[in-house]
């Protein structure tokens, strides 16, 4: 096992199956925001942010996406440094036969970028909602439930255009990353073939607009309508 | 058609004179070259200008000068073998340079390839990585009438495919990781798809990644520049199947 985590496919191995497990995350985490759109009173939302902050197979899944992030993070360093180290000395001329901006050239930026928001994100929200609170959560009571106000919260920080188009920006990055981290977790995985690398590159591309566009439309929605 | 002259050209070259020296870039102009002509025929006319000179001419690797045996290795202009598709740098024509272009000509970068002099490098990681497994070795017995074995048209064709590769090391030069991954990929999947070579699948897969790991060659990030550098135009489909073949090896050990 310890030659397999240390070996450069094995290494490989975990950014694939933590990337696509933080996919898997990514989707349940855009449909339940786009709720916030749905509904304008909040009650849809902060539904259904109750039955995640209740429900026990989501309370298992947390510790668990933690560990993916982390794992994901440590091991996008660990790969970086060594793929550094490969090459100890640069092109005069760089590299002329991809895009400077290709995403899959700079993925381990995009990341790094995409972190930087995330650490806002979470103390923007999931630091509020779990542990020091905020005025603007007071309890709402939906159909005899009391719960946390998350709408209120989510919505004050979206009407705020700095606020609105950092969570636009971040919405683009995560989109830029997954357009190639998910054809490229699965042909590091060894589902791929000359006929599917087509097919899955045109679904990444199409999964990181979704990301993109769909992240982007919440803080947009509310900067236009409020 | 008649030969187009370029009066004057200039040729930034990397020259290092040993592999531990300090290399540095020189500029040499370079005049009268046919547009006919090859870009190893160019070096070849501005080395005998420089022993003319009394200098030190650029060393540089070749051999065949027909896009076969895998010797010729420069990154010109920020394209491993030059600006072109699918050909190697002997079979890159002046006719993809203009009248008083500088041409920039460094050798493989890869901390596996160590420079030997100026643009020459030492690309024996690769034949090491071959004698880790890439071989049948196992009694496939006397050669058999033709249609004995009987093999797929498509998996006959993907193995030839594979063995395509001449193991230039364009793939290491352009991946910005320096990594090997679609030559051993290229070299896995040439027996992968044959009945002789499946016998020692697994033992060929793992011990070609550790010794790819072993020699200092970078992780594949995916970035799919190798195949547009590979002058045998190699796909990448070929880096999944290597993934698959080492991801099952480990799984069954």
């Amino acid at each position: 096992m310890s030659s397999f985590m240390s070996a450069s496919i094995g290494r490989k191995f975990f950014m694939s199956i933590t990337g696509l497990f933080l996919i898997s995350f990514l989707i349940i985490h855009l449909t339940l925001n786009l709720f916030l759109t749905f509904d304008d009173s909040g009650t849809l939302f902060n539904l259904a942010a109750h039955f995640m902050a209740t429900n026990p197979f989501i309370r298992i899944m947390e510790p668990l996406l933690s560990l993916g992030f982390v794992i994901h993070i440590i091991w996008s360093g660990w790969i970086t440094l060594e793929n550094m180290r490969a090459r100890p000395q640069k092109y005069e001329y760089g590299d002329q036969q991809l895009s400077w901006w290709a995403p899959s050239k700079n993925m381990f930026i995009l990341g790094s970028m995409v972190l930087i928001f995330l650490v806002i994100h979470l103390t923007n929200f999931y630091l509020k909602m779990k542990f020091t609170g905020d005025p603007l959560l007071s309890s709402v009571n939906i159909d005899g439930t009391e719960m946390h106000n998350a709408y209120a919260l989510v919505s004050s920080l979206f009407m705020n255009k700095g606020y609105g188009l950092l969570y636009i920006a971040g919405g683009i990055l995560v989109g830029l990353h997954i357009s190639h981290g998910f054809w490229s977790a699965f042909q590091t995985i060894g589902f791929s073939n000359q006929v599917w690398l087509k097919r899955l590159k045109a679904v990444a591309v199409t999964v990181g607009i979704v990301f993109a566009v769909g992240f982007s439309y919440i803080p947009i929605y509310f900067m236009i309508k409020f | 058609m008649a030969d187009i002259i370029l009066n004057k050209i200039y040729v930034k070259v990397w020259r290092q004179n040993s592999p531990k020296a300090k290399g540095r870039f020189e500029t040499y102009q370079v005049e009268n070259v046919s547009q006919g002509s090859s870009f190893l025929e160019m070096i070849d006319i501005l080395n005998d200008k420089l022993i003319l000179e009394g200098k030190d001419p650029i060393a540089f690797d070749h051999d065949c000068r027909e896009g076969i045996c895998g010797m010729c290795s420069m990154y010109i202009n920020g394209h491993a073998h030059g600006p072109d598709t699918e050909v190697t740098t002997c079979q890159l024509h002046m006719r993809k340079f203009h009248e008083g272009q500088t041409i920039v000509v460094e050798p493989w970068r890869a901390a596996a390839f160590p420079v030997i002099k100026d643009v020459m490098v030492d690309r024996s990681a690769f034949e090491k990585i071959q004698q880790a497994g890439g071989y049948v070795s196992v009694n496939t017995g006397g050669v058999p009438d033709g249609n004995v074995i009987l093999i797929g048209q498509d998996d006959a064709e993907e193995a030839m495919d594979a063995a395509a590769c001449i193991g230039c090391g364009a793939c290491v030069a352009t991946c910005k990781n320096s990594s090997a991954m679609l030559f051993v990929a290229a070299k896995v999947s040439q027996f992968a798809k044959l009945p002789q070579g499946k016998v020692e699948a697994k033992k060929r897969a793992k011990a070609m990644v550790a010794k790819m790991d072993e020699l200092g060659f970078g992780s594949c990030t995916n970035t799919g520049g190798c195949e547009l550098a590979c002058p045998k135009s190699i796909s990448i489909a070929h880096i999944a199947r290597l993934n698959r073949e080492y991801l099952s090896a480990k799984l069954s050990d």
